[in-house]
């Protein structure tokens, strides 16, 4: 259970990264880091595969970042028809990760540009979901 | 050092809808690539069949396509890495053939789009990212590529013009080529005021699904010489991957998988980016083909759109590239069409072009990728 929750429409739920999910429900953006090299994975992972361990821990994202580049969505795939338009982005983090995550449709689009300052912040959706969103 | 030769290439019409079998399909590009050659099917020891599965109704199709060929007892097998499939089929079938265990390898890719209603292959598209981590947010191969293109133009001062100015030069081929889905050479103007699906790229800076089918046919050098006139040679191939996690990668300017596979192609070659005379890169979309000219080298980092404005990609520039008119006319059967851009650099260094032939062609090079530039495969062949 867990990945059941993500996004506007899921397609898996078990994993070991599972926290990931408890996390976002309780307003914060974790990922994991590895406790023996020191690596901070984004997507979250469960295991090392550098250090052959599964000895992880859960570490937060503080959401400060800079966008490397954005999309206004117009055409959706299957299950997004109704949410369209939409923008995807993708963002540096003080943390040294990059995320890929909805840009706030409170936003214009002719507001955004590359380059600009954005924050991460968990969102409940209507129905229960959840997931993140850049804000300025 | 000229090891394995390609001694046959065809491919079937490309179309929206083919209204034929996937059998029948691959007939059609096994026809072409065995035309003229002195072997009959007894003489292929194996084959190998290149498609991305989820989008086929027939499960295990390799077998029922060697059953249609009559190519049985030979073995056959699937290869995938989605849209640069069929250029992984070569890279398995060059390996079968340099170990020794076979002689002669057919290569046959396909995929037949119209099968899917448009939601069915949106589906399984959307699972083409990561499921649990990109999925869900709703991404999709022309927002992956639309988020390359943002980057590029925030990057170098890319601009829309120069995305669209690349349809505007590989619909012209595409007006040429009889095999093509698209026949009409588009303006800028056109392109420019098409539909915008993920901004920046538009309807017409984005290829079309399509049915189709590919063939190559490859040989060892003793059997080769045997079977044509004209063989070319496979001078060097590269194979690379990039994380499926766009988030996860270094660059969203170019694509690292592209660097490295050609790095290894070259190397294999002995050769370099201004020793190619005609090149095929995998336009899904027009960013797709400006990145390319900068990560094969035919351009430095930034300096692409400047390299067709110089129209140093056109029939008479510095190196055509896409003078078949490009997945973007052509239009994208996935499975098939790395197979398809192997046929035109084979007609191409058999001068067999027609009216799109580079003068005295010695050396293509073929860009086949899978993904939003996930899996990178640079071929090149020589005569």
């Amino acid at each position: 259970m867990g990945f059941e929750k993500f996004g506007m429409k899921s397609f898996t739920s078990d994993a070991k990264v599972a926290p990931f999910i408890d996390h976002l429900e309780q307003g914060r953006i974790m990922t994991t880091k590895c406790r023996e090299c020191g690596k901070v994975f984004f997507p979250p992972k469960a295991d090392c595969p550098r250090c052959l361990t599964s000895n992880v821990e859960w570490v937060e994202i503080n959401g400060n970042g800079t966008l490397l580049t954005y999309t206004v969505v117009n055409y959706g795939p299957s299950g997004f028809e109704n949410d369209t338009p939409y923008i995807l982005g993708i963002a540096e983090f003080e943390e040294g990760v990059k995320i890929l995550g909805r840009v706030s449709k409170e936003i214009n689009p002719r507001d955004i540009n590359v380059g600009m300052k954005i924050k991460l912040v968990p969102v409940k959706l209507a129905n229960g979901q959840v997931i993140y969103e850049m804000k300025i | 050092m000229k090891g394995v030769a390609i001694v046959g290439a065809g491919q079937s019409i490309f179309s929206r809808s083919c209204g034929m079998s996937v059998r029948e399909l691959s007939f059609e590009a096994y026809q072409e690539a065995m035309a003229g050659l002195n072997i009959s099917r007894k003489d292929i020891d194996a084959s190998i069949i290149c498609s991305a599965p989820e989008y086929d109704k027939q499960r295990t199709a390799a077998a029922l396509i060697s059953e249609y060929l009559e190519l049985t007892p030979a073995p056959t097998f699937y290869v995938e890495s989605v849209c640069s499939s069929s250029s992984a089929g070569l890279r398995v079938a060059w390996s079968l053939i340099k170990s020794g265990l076979h002689q002669i390898v057919t290569v046959i890719g396909f995929q037949k789009m119209s099968e899917l209603t448009s939601p069915e292959a949106a589906e399984r598209m959307s699972r083409g990212d990561d499921i649990m981590f990109g999925s869900p947010l709703g991404t999709s191969m022309p927002a992956g590529y639309a988020m390359y293109a943002r980057a590029h133009m925030a990057k170098y001062g890319t601009t829309e013009p120069d995305l669209a100015a690349i349809r505007v030069k590989n619909s012209g081929y595409g007006a040429m080529n009889t095999k093509a889905t698209y026949r009409k050479a588009l303006s800028l103007e056109e392109i420019l005021g098409s539909d915008v699906v993920c901004s920046p790229l538009k309807r017409y800076d984005c290829c079309a699904n399509a049915d189709g089918a590919s063939c190559i046919i490859v040989a060892s050098a003793e059997k080769a010489k045997k079977i044509t006139d004209k063989p070319v040679w496979v001078a060097g191939i590269g194979m690379a991957t990039s994380e499926l996690n766009l988030s996860a990668r270094e660059s969203l300017t170019n694509l690292s998988c592209v660097r490295e596979a050609a790095r290894q192609a070259y190397q294999m070659a002995g050769s370099g980016p201004e020793d190619i005379d005609v090149a095929e890169v995998h336009d899904c979309f027009t960013i797709a083909e400006l990145m390319a000219y900068e990560d094969l080298g035919f351009a430095r980092p930034g300096e692409g759109a400047k390299l067709l404005r110089d129209r140093q990609t056109y029939l008479g520039g510095k190196i055509p590239v896409n003078v078949d008119g490009g997945l973007l006319s052509k239009g994208h059967p996935i499975g098939a069409t790395g197979g398809s851009q192997i046929r035109t650099i084979v007609k191409q260094l058999r001068g067999e072009a027609g009216e799109t032939q580079v003068e005295n062609a010695r050396f293509g090079l073929i860009h086949n990728i899978g993904g939003v530039g996930t899996y990178a495969n640079i071929t090149i062949l020589t005569r």
